[in-house]
């Protein structure tokens, strides 16, 4: 399969590979997908008081455009809050990264990465 | 070192240079570029004369009678003529035919329009080590099976089948047996005078000889018959209508030539290429072997990397050209169904690589690719959720996983 350089340049430079502590109390986590579909997504986001997520890490298992999806998406969320990284759909994210017909579900599955780390988020805070 | 490494021999072989060296002498004005079918001039002569040195190059390789090859062009028309042709003819025995789910495409999809067609086909599940047992197949014979085609090496695993014993079982119930060999040619040692196999598929490029060519066996003693599916010129005894492709017969015949005469060399030199890949990779973690571990060929090896996706890992392979599943099904984005048969999880059978080994692959290929492996392992383990899962003591199968 022939990649964008977008896809290759962040499949071999992963942004913000790795893991928080999930117990701590700023930190939420997203977990998505599944091994039998080839690809399991985790976001983990940092928010402080202000409701601004200041940080994201992630871990993937999938593809290239999967682990780039991920590795694009952390990128995006920092700085914004809550409510912005909400926004992020998958079209920004197929079409900054060019993916390929076949690869859409990649980038749906890193916007829900992101759903599904504010869910926890919320959740956390009672919220 | 040249780099990309070229470890996709199952896929497809590079032409050996004496086969291409030969194959050009067969198709410029200077050459002997005739139609072997033209009768009334040297032309023809000629040319037929060298189709039938090929034919008998063919024949010793697995030492059956000239008479018994004809030329297709390639193995999946083979077992498309031989399937289908022997189902047509044979339809008044019965209309129940029996394979394997670890078949290639080629038999599968051809056993599913005979369904279309009104035959019923019965598919084997292996074990999980991929072998077919005589038992199974006893199991599964009625009174009305015609047809039952195995392969002789699965062409992702490189497991052999025990064609000897499975073609004494069809011979005792009056059975046609096709034996796709499309992996197996120039890779063990293949004799028809003792197997009773009644119908076998070659193919050229997996054997370096040029796509497009691939040969049948068709049994003379006893005389097995089909039901031609192309039709025209009556060649090749009416079974497969169509101008011959000189060249690519002639350089088909001449790798099988080489084959014969370099075989036993090159199965030791590979084999020993492939103790040293297992040797170098059997230190990682969660790697498994796929396949029967004594009934295989050296050629084809195939290694599930757990925790780590089969695309991203071949990505991570840049600079090593190998394969999940088979070039066939990597288009798509299922994992391999022939480790699927084996009972292999779905997420196993993504992170599962075919490294096939050829002709041209040195020890310092051979060290290079376990290098990049155990980079990639390492990269994309570092970045797996699961693998951390894994090292958590997490079961997997516990999790409660969102499937989209």
């Amino acid at each position: 399969m022939a990649y964008s350089n977008k896809v290759i340049d962040h499949y071999e430079n992963p942004r913000n590979v790795g893991s928080f502590d999930k117990d701590d109390d700023t930190v939420a986590t997203g977990m998505v997908g599944a091994p039998a579909c080839g690809d399991v997504m985790k976001l983990q986001i940092k928010v402080n008081a202000a409701g601004i997520i200041e940080d994201a890490k992630f871990k993937t298992y999938g593809c290239g455009s999967a682990i780039a999806s991920s590795s694009l998406v952390t990128e995006w969320v920092k700085g914004k809050s809550l409510d912005e990284a909400q926004q992020i759909k998958n079209t920004d994210i197929a079409q900054e990264l060019a993916l390929p017909p076949v690869k859409i579900h990649c980038s749906i599955l890193a916007e829900d990465a992101i759903k599904a780390a504010i869910a926890d988020y919320k959740q956390k805070h009672g919220g | 070192m040249k780099l990309p490494i070229y470890l996709d021999y199952a896929a497809t072989t590079p032409v050996d240079a004496r086969v291409a060296e030969k194959m050009m002498q067969f198709l410029t004005m200077d050459g002997e570029f005739g139609n072997p079918a033209s009768r009334s001039h040297r032309f023809g002569w000629q040319a037929e004369e060298a189709v039938e040195i090929a034919r008998s190059q063919i024949a010793e390789l697995v030492n059956a009678d000239p008479r018994e090859i004809v030329f297709t062009s390639g193995a999946t028309e083979s077992n498309n003529l031989a399937i289908k042709g022997a189902a047509d003819f044979y339809r008044k025995k019965g209309k129940h035919l029996i394979t394997v789910k670890t078949e290639h495409k080629a038999t599968l999809d051809t056993m599913r329009q005979l369904e279309r067609e009104g035959y019923e086909v019965t598919y084997l599940e292996p074990q999980t080590d991929g072998m077919v047992t005589v038992a199974m197949l006893e199991a599964a014979i009625r009174p009305d099976t015609s047809v039952i085609s195995v392969m002789f090496v699965n062409n992702e695993i490189g497991v052999v089948q025990d064609i000897a014993a499975i073609g004494e079982l069809c011979r005792s119930k009056g059975i046609i047996f096709h034996v796709d060999a499309a992996q197996a040619a120039g890779k063990l040692d293949i004799d028809l005078q003792a197997l009773k196999v009644d119908l076998m598929s070659f193919s050229g490029h997996k054997a370096y000889g040029p796509k497009g060519i691939g040969a049948l066996f068709v049994r003379r003693k006893p005389r097995i018959r089909l039901e031609a599916q192309m039709h025209g010129g009556g060649h090749e005894r009416g079974m497969r209508s169509g101008t011959l492709p000189t060249h690519q017969i002639v350089a088909m015949g001449e790798a099988f030539r080489l084959a014969k005469l370099e075989m036993h060399d090159e199965i030791k030199r590979i084999t020993a290429l492939r103790d040293r890949l297992l040797n170098g990779v059997k230190d990682i973690e969660q790697v498994f072997l796929n396949g029967n571990r004594e009934h295989r060929v050296p050629h084809i090896t195939n290694i599930s990397f757990n925790y780590v996706e089969g695309e991203s890992l071949i990505m991570a392979l840049k600079d090593i050209a190998v394969s999940s599943g088979s070039a066939c099904t990597s288009a798509s984005l299922e994992p391999s169904y022939v480790l699927r048969a084996l009972g292999m999880s779905d997420e196993l059978a993504h992170s599962s690589i075919r490294f096939s080994i050829g002709r041209y692959t040195t020890e310092e290929q051979i060290d290079h690719t376990i290098k990049i492996v155990h980079q990639a392992i390492e990269k994309l383990r570092a970045m797996s959720p699961l693998w951390d899962m894994y090292k958590d003591g997490v079961d997997l199968n516990t999790v409660a996983w969102v499937a989209h």
